[in-house]
């Protein structure tokens, strides 16, 4: 008995400079958030009907679900006149598991009310420095032997731009073949943030659930995602704000699941009633056990969190 | 036949009538993107290696791959001979047929021979096997909770890192997959 106790606490007492690192971490984003005068808030983790989208699966609970993200409750705090606002929270994902993937991981999102992407991207950039340099980094990290410069002036670098120049084919031709997102993670994705972190921005139209379609291009959406070292770190958007669009879109993506014998969920009318009155915003996920992964130089998501499903 | 849910490292399969193995395998899902697993895989015939991102909608051919005992009798030139003792017929696998079940190989133990459509290809290790450490520093005492490791030997020679409390003449449980140390084992 006390053998396989020894072992338990080896395994775990392997993890302590980790688990010290994150609650750390945790400190540094409060301090950077609280500084810039946003409201932590907290909303349900177990709600009714989360948003449907295509290729995310909620877990259910009793008749209800586990939040796949505080997405849908944190933008009613903003139309009802929160117009800064984060929070940590555990969001759940049906059959995700995988050396970056947990089905029950943390994420940080935050919306700022007039915001649009491109200012969204300047504040990510702002407070990652910020909360590393707070936690003693200097502007270097070494993650799986390759060094990422953290120094201001991100790269930036548009979907289509991309697959000019690392992949086989354009970005219209990988959609018009359903190759979009082999391409992306076989040929884009391992170069992305190779030296500095990168934002990947302006995706395709059809690939914006509840993203904003640029004015300037009716073809892309105003949606981004944070790279480093081919990690996919963050995604956010300008929100859509149109209540209309937003049904059709949900609608859309509710069909595409029932043709996979996916749940059907109730379609979350409190939200749509209050993306009526919904500021223009612009809001983003960050995934914190990722970001841990690269602080701590580990290549698998196992080693930044206590415990995973397999060892509860 | 198996389904993309089935993927794992380990896991063979048959494609255009050859045996494969996955020796790498990742799940990945690109932001909002479909769920895709890649993998790494080997012909366990040649050993040739390439990478191949499935959908989960694939489907897999199984592999008609079975074992059978047989006794490890001796190494001859780059060949391992063994025999199975049912008909005492006696097998041949290369230096690349054996692989890593190298560090695993003791005199005269019984194996399982890896047989594809009944010729032999390689050794079929299970996933765990208990061996006995022959070289070990001496343990600090006290130093039990600091995660620390140290590489010890074990019987067929393999070296191996364990936690620090792990003693000469202790049995320990090996994960041949990863030839990682897993646990102390009691006898």
């Amino acid at each position: 008995m006390s053998i396989f106790h020894q072992d338990d606490h080896f395994y775990l007492a392997r993890k302590s400079q980790a688990l010290r690192l994150r609650a750390r971490f945790f400190q540094s984003i409060r301090s950077f958030f609280v500084k810039q005068d946003f409201l932590e808030v907290e909303t349900p983790i177990r709600i009714p009907s989360p948003a449907p989208e295509e290729h995310i699966e909620a877990i259910p609970s009793g008749n209800w679900f586990l939040q796949t993200s505080p997405e849908l409750c944190m933008k009613r705090l903003l139309s009802a006149g929160y117009p800064r606002i984060f929070q940590f929270s555990k969001c759940f994902r049906a059959d995700e598991r995988g050396d970056q993937h947990l089905p029950e991981f943390t994420m940080l999102e935050w919306y700022v009310a007039q915001f649009d992407y491109q200012q969204l991207m300047d504040q990510c950039e702002a407070m990652l420095i910020a909360v590393l340099k707070d936690m003693g980094y200097d502007q270097n990290i070494i993650w799986q032997n390759k060094k990422i410069n953290f120094a201001p002036g991100w790269e930036s670098i548009t979907v289509a731009d991309a697959f000019f120049r690392y992949a086989p084919m354009s970005c219209q031709e990988a959609l018009a073949k359903d190759q979009f997102d082999e391409i992306l993670v076989e040929h884009i994705e391992p170069r992305l943030g190779a030296d500095r972190p990168t934002f990947l921005y302006d995706y395709p139209a059809e690939l914006a659930a509840l993203a904003k379609i640029k004015k300037s291009d009716p073809t892309v959406a105003e949606r981004f995602e944070l790279y480093i070292a081919g990690m996919e770190l963050a995604n956010g958007f300008s929100e859509l704000t149109d209540a209309d669009e937003q049904r059709r879109r949900f609608e859309e993506a509710s069909e595409a699941r029932a043709a996979k014998h996916w749940t059907c969920y109730a379609m979350p009318e409190k939200f749509l009633h209050a993306l009526q009155t919904m500021p223009e915003a612009a809001g983003i996920a960050l995934g914190i056990d990722r970001m841990m992964m690269l602080l701590t130089n580990t290549a698998q998501i196992d080693d930044v969190v206590a415990f995973t499903p397999e060892t509860l | 036949m198996y389904t993309a849910s089935d993927l794992r490292k380990g896991l063979r399969l048959k494609i255009d009538n050859e045996p494969f193995i996955i020796t790498e395998f990742n799940f990945v899902k690109p932001g909002k993107g479909q769920a895709l697993y890649r993998t790494k895989l080997k012909n366990m015939l040649n050993g040739n290696q390439f990478e191949r991102t499935f959908r989960s909608v694939d489907n897999f051919e199984t592999a008609d791959l079975r074992e059978k005992k047989m006794q490890y009798l001796y190494k001859e030139g780059d060949k391992y001979c063994f025999m199975d003792n049912e008909n005492y017929e006696q097998v041949y696998l290369t230096e690349a047929q054996v692989g890593d079940a190298v560090n695993f190989l003791l005199d005269n133990i019984e194996v399982e021979i890896l047989l594809f459509e009944d010729r032999p290809i390689g050794i079929s290790l299970p996933n765990f096997v208990d061996l006995v450490v022959t070289e070990a520093e001496p343990w600090a005492k006290g130093d039990t909770v600091s995660g620390a490791t140290k590489p010890v030997k074990v019987q067929t020679g393999y070296t191996i890192f364990v936690p620090t409390f792990v003693t000469e003449g202790e049995k320990i449980r090996i994960d041949t997959r990863t030839g990682e140390y897993l646990t102390r084992v009691k006898g």
